[in-house]
């Protein structure tokens, strides 16, 4: 066995004993002294989908953001795909993002290009081949509801289609975890549930899903696992949870 | 990194120098304006170099000999004076043509009359020509030592004068370039700078997508490059259309100079100045923009 199979296998072993992801006593504050979160725990498993809830300046942001590596916990280790995400490289952060999808409100989509390019882009990124590229676009694009609109430019979708495109981004590298940062914040109730519907279809696919979300009527209604956040703690982590209120 | 991928970021790199086009053109026009006094200096360093160099082909050193020295003694002389690194040609001049030259010279060979004997006897001669003029005091010094020379004749203020303006020229030219070499570089990466902040988005989305530096951050060094490149391009051509006209017309303007002015032709000076315009645009396009994608771009 090679050495590269035999490091695959520990860490598969691994995320087998402690989930995909693991947060292990984690603190992080700012530079300002703002304790983001404090000693938190957490554990999720491959395939699981997860809301993560709480009030402003609850700490949700702060998580996400260890996960995909943009900040550094001052305490504790963040574990993501087996990896000790703190101890990655400059040069291997760059390819264990590969393995995330990450979407936000604001749906971040390059302005001066169509949806088709947009969602080329990412798998550009990854240097995947033209032949390949071009099967994957449109494939990803079906699945997300959005077959017949390749070269309408971001100014001319609506906010759900936005959105669905960035779902098409974050999706079609074909990451084992999507990070979602209140991905329906921006759109209306109907939308809202398109969307969350879609987030549904692409776990039950394989795809391990967390979604920051305050839509407390989605939250409830989906009977998925909610962890709340307080003021940097964990206060509530239930299966099929519901939201809970700030006060 | 694949074929694909470095012609993707190389379009990118173009694409980028059309998003930022006032800055783009900016910086374009003052790499040109640079490189352009850069050739016109160039060109007149190489051409003022050229003509004092044709001129110390003429600045000469004269040795005359003790009396009694036979022929034989001088010849010896002559090749141990040829043998010197700092002589490029001696021609050797007896007192009989010696004669004849001043007679021709200064009595248009007559009223000779009055002179029965050679009275230039004794004062045959070799004339000395330089391979560098500032060579010349060592080349004096080693002369006087020499046993059965009499005299060594030679001109100090020209050599002198000659090699200095040389100096003088190329080091003002040498600063005034790195001036404005420097100038360029800092515009270029104001330019760079400006095109990262107008796409922080999309870098971050890279980012965020599993993009290596070298996707992040090849777009910005060729779109320097390129800048360079083509700010390096223009005054090339403007210095080749003009380049004839001006020699044209310096030697029409001045024609008791002809003689002195010997300027290079177009070729000469290109054969030098292109790949090195080229090589300064574009070095200065890389420079300017790695420096600033190293400071600004955090990946």
């Amino acid at each position: 066995m090679s050495r590269k199979e035999e490091k695959r296998k520990l860490r598969e072993k691994f995320i087998e004993e402690n989930g995909l992801i693991w947060l292990d006593n984690v603190t992080k504050v700012y530079s300002d002294g703002y304790p983001a979160l404090n000693g938190v725990s957490l554990k999720i498993k491959r395939g699981e989908f997860v809301f993560i809830t709480g009030d402003s300046g609850a700490g949700k942001t702060t998580l996400i953001e260890l996960l995909f590596r943009e900040i550094k916990a001052n305490k504790g280790t963040v574990w993501v795909m087996g990896h000790n995400v703190a101890k990655l490289s400059r040069g291997k952060v760059a390819k264990f993002r590969r393995n995330l999808g990450i979407i936000f409100q604001d749906f971040r989509l390059l302005r001066n290009r169509n949806v088709y390019e947009n969602v080329a882009f990412a798998q550009r990124i990854v240097e995947t081949p033209g032949n390949q590229l071009r099967k994957n676009v449109p494939e990803i694009l079906s699945t997300v509801g959005l077959p017949g609109k390749y070269k309408a430019y971001p100014d001319q979708l609506s906010g759900g289609e936005k959105q669905r495109v960035a779902i098409a981004r974050a999706l079609v590298n074909k990451p084992a975890i999507l990070l979602a940062d209140e991905p329906t914040g921006n759109l209306d109730p109907k939308t809202s549930w398109e969307i969350v519907k879609l987030l549904e279809e692409i776990n039950k696919a394989g795809t391990t899903v967390i979604v920051i979300t305050h839509d407390r009527e989605i939250v409830n209604a989906m009977q998925k696992r909610v962890v709340t956040l307080k003021k940097g703690t964990i206060v509530s982590d239930e299966e099929e949870g519901e939201y809970i209120d700030e006060n | 990194m694949k074929i694909k991928t470095f012609f993707y970021t190389l379009i990118q790199g173009i694409k980028g120098i059309f998003r930022n086009k006032i800055f783009t053109l900016a910086s374009i026009a003052t790499i040109s304006a640079c490189l352009f006094l850069f050739g016109l200096i160039y060109s007149v360093v190489m051409n003022f170099q050229h003509i004092v160099k044709t001129a110390q082909g003429n600045v000469s050193v004269t040795v005359f000999f003790d009396e009694g020295v036979d022929e034989a003694n001088i010849f010896a002389i002559g090749e141990q004076i040829k043998a010197r690194e700092e002589v490029s040609d001696i021609k050797y001049t007896t007192a009989d043509e010696a004669w004849e030259w001043f007679q021709e010279k200064y009595f248009q060979n007559k009223h000779t009359e009055g002179f029965p004997t050679n009275p230039l006897e004794g004062y045959q001669n070799y004339e000395i020509f330089l391979t560098d003029v500032s060579k010349q005091e060592s080349l004096v010094n080693w002369l006087e030592s020499v046993n059965g020379i009499r005299e060594v004749k030679y001109s100090s203020v020209t050599a002198n004068a000659l090699s200095g303006v040389n100096l003088i020229v190329a080091y003002a030219s040498a600063g005034l370039v790195l001036i404005l070499l420097g100038v360029s570089v800092f515009l270029i990466s104001n330019t760079i700078a400006v095109g990262i902040s107008v796409r922080k988005e999309e870098i971050t989305i890279m980012k965020y997508c599993g993009a290596t530096d070298f996707f992040v951050r090849a777009p910005f060094v060729f779109e320097g490059m390129l800048i360079g490149a083509i700010g390096a391009g223009i005054p090339l051509v403007i210095i080749y259309m003009i380049y004839n006209n001006v020699v044209e017309s310096a030697r029409a303007k001045f024609p008791s100079l002809t003689s002195i002015l010997c300027f290079l032709t177009t070729d000469e000076i290109f054969e030098i100045l292109l790949p090195v315009t080229l090589g300064i645009g574009i070095g200065i396009g890389f420079l300017g923009s790695i420096s600033t994608v190293r400071r600004h771009l955090r990946v």
